[in-house]
């Protein structure tokens, strides 16, 4: 595995462009940027073609004879299939907009990391193969040739865009950069060019029914010991339903939540919370992912690992479905499930029988946020919260770009903080809310091998923070996306030490106070309590 | 694909050394790994190793670390049941290292 640089080095960055031409310059695939290349038995899992050992440092990837005609092909199907592919390939006009916008670029300075350059890869062997001027006048048009040094160059860059269209808020066209590399990486796919931090994920999907591959007794058991732990820190018993058929309500989550720290804090929240509504739902060790792989690799995949969220809920018979704290899981749920996997006609619309508020935005899902859910409880009073218990943080929050830029998400979870916390500070508004950074590590990218990367995508989003924690002695990153509890805590520890990341559910549970609770001593993760620093 | 040499016999590892079959295991591929890491195994390091093959047997995932802590907690002492001893112990972390040579596969989703 390559070192990664330290932080005073990885942040001299170069934003001098190469002296020639970015067609004539041909990617150079740097060790610690890229990820391991998708494994044999992950894509046979998955029925994906081409499944074979090979490595990517290795000249040869071991493609198919026509592995050209493979990819023109898929392209041609996908331009008359997405009008949107069609539209994003025509229209660009170039005006840079986008060019500065991403967080791969202002963190590397790599000019191919300009959304704009980025879509360009793909442009060029579009109009090389699919225009008449590209045809005739090849270069001059902007056109070029698909040779394996432009396969490759696909495969580095579309694997360095974390699909989190921040770039698309600034283009004046609204083209869409997210759904070129969403293109871009099912073309690579049909080469059998996934990355093995993607398949593998994707595989244990398919087969066990959540990404790390928990069998039905290992979710009973995690859920189990953090049961424990809740009755430590509460003196309160727990006891979940799995499986159970006529619960009102089916809760569906990141499977990092119940793995994970520090998602297993916010797992142990929403514990906590279900228990003291007295809600009358149940987990799944079925559909026991809320998040998708798929969704990184292509349509067909994500709609096939998607399937399961609805199926169980009608073996199930409940009437709707609760989602826990995810980024790209809302993605789909809320702007693709519905025609993928639906009508769900069989689910009623969710009501949250503690409020009786109806969920009229989430008519055509039936699924319903667990951030939505929590601001409609305190808004109407329904929760009895302390947030002195929160006093030793001084809390900032990060826009996951999926709930951000995918469902526009972003009152509920600051106002949920503004109730559970006493001390809430915003980042620079040019990083939040729809402009938010994203986290550096998306859409897939969160793997361990290309780590100077990810550091880079994540300056941004860091450098925002770092703000907050000079100005107002910012501890604690809350977000709602389970990728981000994750790689958060890696580009804190490497950018902003000392600043934690945090679910909103884990800040609820603390400051929450429950029926029939003991004094509370420490909070979730058994540190003390503020005021009862003595008490250990 | 890489191996590991160890008493004559070659075993498949995955690009960051991961034993490919983990029933392939045996204390030597484990000692092998701790030896190039510049690390000697102690009792207390075999009792980590140990317990993580009888929990992946049963379950074909590493524990979590929460679940480590505790049941590490309950065979050494309530004051060894912490990430601090097991980082002492796992200097590059209890998930990647103690699981390599336990011969796990590489732990995902939680990097």
């Amino acid at each position: 595995m390559a070192k990664t640089p330290k932080p005073d080095e990885l942040s001299k960055i170069n934003y001098t462009p190469p002296q020639s031409a970015w067609m004539d310059t041909p990617a150079e695939l740097k060790e610690g940027n890229w990820c391991y290349g998708a494994k044999p038995k992950n894509l046979e899992t998955l029925h994906f073609p081409n499944p074979r050992e090979w490595r990517v440092q290795d000249e040869d990837w071991k493609l198919p004879e026509n592995w050209q005609e493979i990819v023109l092909q898929g392209m041609r199907e996908r331009l008359d299939k997405y009008r949107s592919f069609k539209v994003f390939m025509d229209i660009c006009v170039r005006c840079g907009a986008c060019a500065d916008k991403c967080h791969f670029f202002i963190g590397s300075g790599d000019p191919k990391n300009m959304p704009v350059l980025r879509a360009e890869l793909l442009r060029s062997v579009y109009r090389g193969n699919f225009t008449t001027a590209g045809k005739i006048l090849g270069k001059i048009a902007g056109a070029r040739p698909l040779t394996l040094s432009v396969l490759k160059e696909w495969w580095y860059y579309f694997f360095q865009c974390t699909e989190c269209r921040r770039c698309s808020v600034f283009c004046p066209y609204g083209i869409d950069t997210a759904e070129i590399t969403m293109m871009g990486r099912e073309l690579l796919n049909l080469l059998g060019l996934n990355t093995d931090w993607i398949s593998g994920p994707a595989a244990n999907c398919y087969m066990k029914g959540n990404h790390l591959g928990l069998e039905p007794h290992t979710i009973v058991g995690n859920l189990s010991y953090m049961l424990d732990d809740i009755e430590t820190v509460t003196g309160i018993k727990i006891e979940p339903t799995f499986n159970r058929k006529g619960a009102e309500i089916l809760f569906v989550t990141p499977s990092g939540d119940l793995f994970a720290d520090p998602g297993t804090y916010t797992c142990m929240g929403y514990l906590m919370l279900f228990h003291e509504l007295g809600l009358d739902y149940t987990w799944s060790t079925y559909a026991s992912e809320g998040g998708n792989f798929g969704f990184f690799t292509s349509n067909e995949l994500a709609k096939r690992l998607n399937t399961k969220i609805y199926a169980e809920a009608r073996r199930l018979g409940v009437k709707w479905i609760l989602g826990g704290e995810c980024g790209h899981m809302w993605r789909v749920l809320n702007q693709y499930m519905d025609t993928w996997n639906g009508p769900a006609d069989f689910l009623e619309v969710p009501k949250s029988p503690i409020t009786g508020t109806v969920f009229e935005n989430t008519k055509s899902t039936k699924m319903v946020h667990v951030a939505e859910f929590t601001a409609d409880l305190i808004k109407n009073g329904k929760l009895k919260l302390d947030p002195k218990r929160n006093d030793n943080l001084k809390v900032t929050f990060h826009d996951s770009c999926n709930t951000a830029r995918g469902m526009g998400l972003f009152e509920e979870p600051r106002y949920i903080i503004n109730n559970v916390c006493n001390h809430f500070y915003e980042m620079d508004e040019l990083t939040t809310r729809e402009k938010t950074f994203c986290c550096g590590s998306g859409s897939g990218l969160n793997a361990g091998e290309n780590m100077e990367i990810r550091m880079r995508g994540g300056l941004p989003r860091a450098n925002a923070v770092k703000d907050v924690a000079e100005k107002y002695g910012v501890n604690m990153l809350a977000n709602i996306c389970a990728i981000d509890r994750a790689v958060l805590t890696a580009s804190m520890d490497y950018w902003v030490p000392g600043v934690k990341v945090t679910g909103v559910h884990e800040l609820v549970a603390n400051a929450m106070i429950m029926k029939g609770e003991k004094e509370r001593t420490t909070d979730l993760r058994g540190d003390p309590l503020p005021g009862m620093e003595g008490n250990e | 694909m890489a191996t590991i040499e160890v008493d004559g016999k070659n075993y498949e590892v995955d690009e960051d050394g991961y034993l490919q079959d983990w029933q392939e295991w045996n204390e030597n591929i484990a000692k092998k790994m701790s030896q190039d890491d510049g690390l000697e195994l102690t009792d207390s390091h075999w009792e980590v190793i140990k317990f993580l093959r009888d929990y992946f047997a049963k379950y074909q995932i590493a524990p979590m670390i929460k679940i480590l802590t505790k049941e590490i907690g309950k065979v050494m002492g309530p004051e060894k049941g912490n990430t601090k001893y097991l980082y002492e112990l796992y200097p590059a972390g209890p998930a990647k290292q103690a699981c390599r040579y336990a011969g796990l596969p590489k732990p995902t989703g939680c990097v």
